[in-house]
């Protein structure tokens, strides 16, 4: 009896203390996402990291919403928008119940104050460029002209009207960046820096910032002032702060989450085998490759950089060194980003290695006679040092080339690069929208982040063709082009194309994978 | 006495507060890179607009002294990375987490490493002696990147007893002080097998066993007063690392302490944020 009674209570007891138990008891709609480092902030002109845009997301909404399926705008703030015959107007129409969260209204003067905030130099946001679509966007930016002279303005507190620079295709899913969403003015000139804070925020969007305590969550609630509120089925969504991709699998194991940002690479074997499918796993907009330093020799021939970037076992790289079911990059964009499928000019494996071993030859160093010691830089990751590893060995073997590697702390590394003090370095770049430009501007002449010293006018040429061309058709011609010109020059050596890994569970519904790696939480909920 | 000791000890450590304020302010100013370096590059124009928000277009010693000021004032300053906190908000924030995990493990420490080391001594050279030490040999070896994730594995995934991280409930504590305070416990018992082992020789020992005491009675009555102090002085130094120093333990169970900072502001040149964390770190050392 008092055996039994002292287990009944221990029972009770247990099911007060487990862990686990409080996320299936009943179906209560309270998501747990695994959300990767601590936000910095959650301003949307100031921030630039996943886990700050995924909350973010949540928080705010633009002047246009996407499709949890297609990823085609939707309506969001504004309720309809016309575009004029050459591309550069846009009139938008706001929907009338779209309201702050203390009650205001949001209206056209909102978007006009933040996107002058975005640009203006005085907020220093880094992702200012998005604003350079808007006619004077770069002028004001840089300080040549004063606000006054942006292309946006409106004619009642419902429409507005933005000129563009160019014809810009993508400009509407462009409004779906974070850097575009409306923020509150009175709130944000009150409490300058600190008017993120939970106390203090004023958000437009299906959530409201409830709680944040930092490296370990951000709740948000589902906002009741929302325009669109009886269709947000969710609760409210625990963004947990996990820096260990470990420690979020395991949490993950145990029920605590329903979807993890990411998967530690030695588990991806074991999670594929496993049947429930939980496993998620689709291409993602991003390429990892190595950056080639033009300016030293004997780098600077181009027959060099293409016998290197030949002489590569792509598919052998990403099955038995990245191992995380990555493709092997034939191209330096993407398949897929905004519709372009781009000819496959490099290789999958090492079918073309005689044209490499010649074009070797043909530079002056046959079987890699006479060539003298290239470097490899990465930052510190035993990720990157596989890779590194990997290519030092095929281009030893293949190409009698000699590799030295070394690794520099993240910031160092930056430094390096930046200043261009390197022969070869490791990089990777991941679109900003969902168009092929975001890659190829990379390269142009004079971009901030195109490290390689490359320079090429034809290739600008096509870059400023591409910006003024309107139809879709003749766009991507010209991307092909610039595609062309880089894989013949190769300032950039492609190696793979990332994969997004994660886990979610099957409770979670309205959730669909995309190249993106957008999944509007106003359309999730929990079985 | 007692008085002039403690000013002694604090005129003394002001001159060396000031040399480490200053030493850290300019080693981590010269490392390459800084709180604004990113992988997307920053225009010109937008690094000089982040620059003049945080003075750090003033010249150096300028900046220094505005620290310094702002310093004595108790102003650690605005985080760089995290830019809706100060640095005493976000001391004030994770400084009780990694108090509360500290105290836990050292309590863990002392009662494993106390017990295990008295038991070892009682009994020399028996298996009570051999295996504690080889288990405390262990515990020195074994990092606790490998012990959190073991016990986690154990505990968290397969009985499914205690949580696999987080820092909410009670049973969230269990494991992580657990593992942060093992590795203490182990060079705790072994301090403690050490210092009892000189008191056996002791000619005070020799007559309280010909006054007829039992082992442990000796033990725990006389021997121990003596044979815990190498113990006791370890204390000091030990604390002041694990509450500082618990970076693995922190990371493994997701806890939001001081020691994730510690470390992160150092890789993002957060450089108020590691001004604070180093000082705070000092402060326990001195004490």
């Amino acid at each position: 009896m008092t055996r039994n009674r002292w287990f009944i209570s221990f029972f009770v007891l247990w099911n007060l203390v487990a862990p686990g138990h409080c996320v299936h008891a009943a179906v209560s709609q309270v998501l747990h996402l695994g959300n990767g480092t601590e936000p910095k902030d959650l301003d949307p002109q100031t921030v630039t990291g996943v886990p700050e845009t995924k909350i973010i997301q949540s928080l705010f909404e633009g002047l246009v919403d996407k499709d949890p399926k297609s990823l085609e705008p939707r309506p969001g703030v504004a309720e309809s928008w016309k575009v004029s015959k050459d591309g550069k107007v846009y009139t938008f129409k706001l929907r009338r119940n779209a309201k702050w969260s203390n009650g205001d209204p949001v209206t056209a003067a909102d978007f006009i104050f933040s996107w002058k905030r975005l640009l203006d130099p005085k907020t220093a946001s880094e992702y200012a460029y998005q604003g350079y679509y808007f006619r004077g966007g770069k002028n004001f930016n840089t300080g040549k002209t004063d606000g006054s002279q942006l292309g946006i303005k409106s004619t009642d507190p419902y429409t507005l009207e933005v000129t563009l620079e160019n014809p810009t295709p993508y400009f509407l899913s462009l409004l779906y960046h974070h850097s575009l969403y409306p923020v509150h003015q009175q709130t944000v000139e009150k409490y300058q820096m600190r008017w993120t804070r939970p106390e203090h925020i004023v958000s437009n969007g299906a959530f409201l910032l409830k709680k944040w305590q930092m490296n370990k969550v951000i709740i948000v609630e589902r906002n009741p002032t929302y325009w669109d509120a009886v269709n947000v089925k969710l609760d409210s969504v625990h963004f947990h702060a996990i820096e260990k991709a470990e420690t979020e699998e395991k949490l993950f194991q145990v029920k605590k989450l329903h979807a993890t940002a990411t998967v530690p690479t030695e588990k991806i074997a074991s999670w594929t085998q496993n049947a429930s499918g939980v496993l998620k796993r689709h291409p993602y907009l991003g390429t990892y490759y190595y950056w080639i330093n033009v300016n030293r020799p004997p780098l600077n021939k181009p027959q060099v950089r293409k016998a290197l970037a030949l002489a590569i076992d792509r598919e052998k790289l990403v099955k038995f060194v990245v191992k995380g079911g990555q493709a092997p990059a034939e191209s330096f964009t993407p398949p897929g980003t905004g519709g372009f499928q781009p000819q496959a000019k490099l290789p999958r494996d090492l079918s073309r290695l005689n044209e490499a071993q010649a074009l070797l030859a043909q530079a002056g160093f046959p079987k890699g006679k006479g060539f003298p010691t290239i470097e490899i830089l990465y930052n510190t990751s035993e990720g990157h040092k596989k890779i590194a590893e990997a290519i030092q060995q095929m281009w030893s073997e293949h190409l009698g080339v000699k590799a030295s590697l070394y690794n520099q702390e993240w910031k160092v590394f930056l430094d390096t690069q930046h200043s261009k003090n390197y022969m070869i370095s490791r990089a990777g770049w991941i679109a900003d929208y969902n168009d092929p430009h975001t890659f190829l501007e990379l390269l142009t002449t004079g971009n901030g982040n195109n490290h390689s010293s490359w320079s090429n006018l034809n290739y600008d040429g096509v870059l400023e063709q591409v910006q003024k061309e309107i139809s879709s058709k003749k766009r991507l011609e010209l991307f092909q082009k610039a595609e062309d010109i880089l894989l013949e020059e190769l300032p950039v050596i492609p190696l793979y194309i990332y994969t997004r890994l994660y886990l979610l569970s099957p409770q979670v519904q309205g959730w669909y994978d995309n190249v993106e790696d957008i999944h509007p939480l106003k359309w999730v909920w929990i079985q | 006495m007692r008085l002039t000791y403690l000013l002694k000890r604090l005129a003394v450590m002001i001159p060396v507060f000031f040399f480490v304020v200053t030493l850290v302010f300019f080693m981590i100013r010269f490392a390459p890179g800084g709180p604004f370096s990113s992988e997307k590059s920053v225009s010109p124009a937008i690094l000089k607009n982040l620059e003049m928000k945080y003075h750090m277009d003033e010249p150096l010693v300028r900046q220094y002294l505005r620290y310094l000021k702002d310093l004595l004032k108790g102003d650690l300053g605005p985080s760089f990375k995290h830019a809706n906190r100060t640095v005493n908000e976000i001391i004030a924030e994770a400084l009780p987490v990694s108090v509360e995990l500290g105290l836990l493990a050292l309590m863990w420490a002392l009662v494993i490493g106390i017990t295990s080391g008295g038991l070892a001594a009682l009994k020399p050279n028996s298996p009570f002696d051999y295996i504690p030490m080889t288990f405390s040999l262990l515990g020195i070896c074994f990092p606790t990147f490998v012990v959190g994730p073991i016990l986690v594995l154990i505990f968290g995934v397969w009985l499914e007893w205690l949580p696999v991280a987080g820092w909410d409930t009670w049973a969230d504590r269990v494991l992580p002080s657990l593992t942060l305070g093992f590795a203490y416990a182990a060079y705790i018992s072994r301090l403690t097998r050490g210092g009892l082992m000189e008191m056996r020789v002791q000619d005070f020992i020799r007559t309280a066993r010909a006054k007829g005491l039992t082992e442990t009675q000796i033990l725990t009555q006389h021997a121990l007063k003596g044979g815990l102090l190498p113990v006791i002085s370890y204390l000091g130094p030990a604390l002041a690392g694990i509450i500082t120093g618990a970076l693995v333990t922190e990371t493994i169970f997701n806890i939001p302490g001081l020691g994730r900072f510690f470390i992160e502001s150092a890789v993002n040149r957060d450089y108020t944020v590691v001004m604070g964390t180093a000082l705070l770190f000092f402060a326990h050392l001195c004490l």
